[in-house]
């Protein structure tokens, strides 16, 4: 299951869809990333509303991409996290540290071009 | 007596997406909120992971179970690898041989109420988890 990449001006969306197996995830990885380099965008959204489970693969894949793209001079926000999923990674002690998120993608868009006004 | 059982054969990253979704739908039929099914398969999800990623193949065993005042799920995750050296060592948070995060299994002790783990180098692994229904 492929997950689709929005190109919204300077900034990609990535929606995930409920299932997404470690290949799907390793493959958005590489596919992000591209597209950034590709498009020169300064922001990336991964939207994760629908998202089931948030296990230790997922959130250290979201880590690295988030880190990845921050190399690139671009800023990374996750998005839509579900409480219970919240709840159930605080329980397995996944934190995500150092990755910005906000509540929907309405948020992430206004924290992202927060962060571009003051990158200027 | 359990009156479901479910077993999924684990070999592939797909399977343990197959996995914790039948979990998932095993833990809201037997009443569970779906904040405990999201907890039951983010466990399930990580017996799943450790499998692939230590043993290359097993099995999870989903079923409902019955004590005395209250009902619950049990889970089992087996397989044949290569087992673990120190058990101990592997429940502490931060512990990894295979490059992750090392918080598999002291997570999953965490997500459930029962955890038990059975293993021996050379001889496999068996985690049998168990959450109670409030």
């Amino acid at each position: 299951m492929e997950v689709p990449i929005l190109k919204q001006g300077a900034v990609l969306i990535a929606t995930f869809q409920a299932a997404l197996s470690d290949a799907d995830l390793n493959h958005l990885r590489s596919a992000l990333i591209q597209q950034v380099v590709r498009f020169r965008s300064r922001g990336v959204i991964v939207d994760v509303t629908a998202m089931d489970v948030m296990d230790s693969f997922a959130s250290r894949t979201l880590r690295e991409i988030a880190h990845m793209i921050r190399l690139r001079g671009a800023e990374t926000v996750i998005v839509g996290i579900q409480p219970e999923v919240a709840f159930a990674m605080v329980q397995l002690g996944l934190t995500l540290e150092d990755v910005a998120t906000a509540l929907d993608l309405e948020e992430g868009l206004a924290y992202l071009n927060q962060k571009f006004k003051t990158m200027k | 007596m359990s009156r479901v059982e479910i077993r999924v054969t684990i070999s592939s990253d797909q399977d343990i997406v197959l996995a914790r979704q039948k979990g998932r739908a095993l833990a809201l039929e037997l009443g569970f909120s779906s904040g405990d099914a999201t907890l039951i398969a983010t466990a399930i999800s990580e017996l799943a992971r450790n499998i692939v990623s230590y043993a290359g193949n097993g099995q999870i065993g989903l079923k409902d179970i019955q004590g005395s005042t209250r009902a619950g799920i049990s889970i089992t995750a087996s397989d044949n690898g290569p087992g673990i050296p120190n058990v101990g060592q592997a429940l502490r948070d931060g512990f990894s041989t295979s490059g992750s995060l090392g918080l598999g299994l002291p997570g999953v002790r965490r997500l459930m109420d029962e955890f038990e783990i059975d293993s021996k180098p050379g001889q496999g692994t068996k985690v049998a988890v168990k959450k109670w229904r409030p």
